[in-house]
């Protein structure tokens, strides 16, 4: 039957692109926060070193849950320091391989110009309906964001109004189509080299709550994968971290 | 077991999927009931809009309800010119996607349900002189009730079912906006696996109870 052979074609060429990673490629988790700065990283890692990294973008909890039930991620970046650590502690993870690659920075951010002031004093003024903030049970941003407003001392006052986005990303979004006036993002999302890309902000000093470290580690599925410690290498190497200053992280 | 936040999650989502499958009721039927009798080349156009949510991703629906509903939107700008406030955040937001998103499993069993009525039954009452709504309630309800108990179900279950545009338009906000998959979604991000298990193996029990109710309902299956 000629219509079988078709139909097999048909699969192998559309199974082509779903092969295996072939040696020098690395499958990298990475968080959702993270995505702007590792592309731009990802890109000049492949130029720099033949390598490709093949990345994918989510939150640390649903990647847990999928390296867990064996997903081929080779390398997490993950939002917080907890998700690698408890990786390694079950043996899904390559022990001694984990490191800080980022130090988030949290902004309290409004889409419209003039509408935040360089203090954050607007938190106490009131005169919003809603402060968007990430989960703070599943996103670290969220909780920091939680724990500032305990310090400033608005949190009960401003806790009617929170609306929560599932993810930093989602946050960013509720804040800049305006349905919420104001929200506390990654500062990654809203500056590039030093400079509000819009609206107005306030940067919330690194004092005000606990670091959010965005730890990195390599998976059970990447150990021995040569383009995965070159990965992290990279990371370490001032070239990356240059990149990912400018995007609004410490390091 | 089920804690209190699960608790009030139920009964967010069931009083969600009441409130719209009643509104889908009464929105849908006048354009199932147009669709199935008219010969107007929009038709097809409205027909092809009701059937939109069964392809688009919800994230689209989502999306989209998002940025028109938000206060740059002109369905923002609308409900704000009228004192509602904006919709995002809210229950009654949730509604207006839950209604959008769920429209063609009501209006679609009910344009069938018409359509198998066909002109016989209408002719005979306009005969017997019965005006045009005495037809509806008298002849046509009776007739197509299948389809509306097939509509009622189907549109209730798919609005529990909702999570996208839930997840996009609603905030996360306990007791108002905080829906069942949400609920479940928060678990597995947040690793605790033991309460996704409970709501989601009661949400696979509800899916199979209604489903069985509506194939006990129309064992031959005609009225889709």
């Amino acid at each position: 039957m000629h219509f079988f052979r078709y139909v097999f074609f048909l699969f192998g060429f559309l199974g082509a692109g779903a092969g295996a990673a072939s040696a020098e490629d690395v499958q990298v988790a990475v968080a959702a926060n993270f995505t702007a700065p590792m592309q731009a990283i990802a890109a000049a890692f492949e130029q720099d070193t033949g390598h490709k990294a093949r990345l994918a973008f989510g939150s640390s909890g649903k990647f847990y849950a999928q390296i867990r039930n064996g997903a081929p991620f080779q390398v997490l970046l993950s939002a917080d320091d907890e998700t690698p650590a408890r990786l390694e502690r079950e043996g899904m993870a390559v022990p001694g391989t984990r490191f800080t690659y980022a130090i988030g920075r949290l902004a309290l951010w409004s889409a419209q110009a003039g509408a935040v002031d360089a203090r954050g004093e607007v938190l106490k003024q009131g005169g919003y309906k809603h402060v968007a903030i990430a989960n703070p049970k599943l996103a670290p941003y969220g909780a920091a964001a939680v724990e500032v407003m305990q310090r400033l001392g608005v949190i009960e006052a401003v806790r009617p109004k929170l609306v929560q986005g599932e993810n930093i990303a989602q946050t960013h979004q509720f804040v800049a189509s305006g349905n919420a006036e104001l929200g506390f993002v990654a500062l990654s999302q809203v500056t590039r080299d030093g400079k509000l890309t819009g609206g107005s902000a306030w940067i919330v000093p690194g004092d005000l709550h606990t670091p959010i470290r965005q730890d990195a580690v390599i998976l059970a599925a990447g150990k021995g994968n040569a383009a995965a410690s070159a990965l992290m290498a990279y990371l370490k190497g001032e070239k990356a971290k240059a990149v990912i200053r400018t995007y609004g992280y410490d390091i | 077991m089920l804690t209190d936040t699960a608790l009030s999650a139920i009964w967010l989502t069931l009083r969600l999927a009441t409130v719209t499958t009643l509104l889908l009721f009464l929105i849908g039927t006048p354009i199932a009931w147009w669709l199935a009798r008219t010969r107007c080349w929009l038709k097809a156009p409205v027909g092809a809009m009701v059937a939109l949510p069964l392809v688009l991703p919800p994230t689209v629906i989502g999306f989209y309800l998002l940025v028109v509903m938000g206060p740059q939107g002109s369905i923002g700008q609308l409900t704000q010119a009228l004192g509602l406030g904006v919709l995002p955040f809210t229950f009654w937001g949730l509604v207006v996607g839950s209604v959008l998103y769920s429209m063609p499993f009501v209006v679609q069993p009910l344009q069938n349900a018409f359509d198998a009525i066909g002109e016989r039954p209408l002719e005979v009452a306009a005969t017997l002189r019965a005006g045009p709504l005495d037809t509806f309630f008298t002849v046509v309800l009776p007739l197509a009730r299948p389809g509306f108990i097939t509509a009622g179900i189907l549109g209730f279950a798919h609005t529990v079912g909702e999570f996208g545009v839930v997840l996009m338009i609603g905030g996360n906000i306990p007791d108002k906006t905080r829906v069942v998959s949400v609920q479940i979604y928060d678990h597995v991000e947040a690793l605790e696996y033991a309460q996704a298990h409970w709501l989601s193996a009661g949400m696979l029990a509800f899916s199979f109870v209604v489903l069985l109710l509506l194939y006990v309902f129309n064992p031959n299956g005609r009225q889709r």
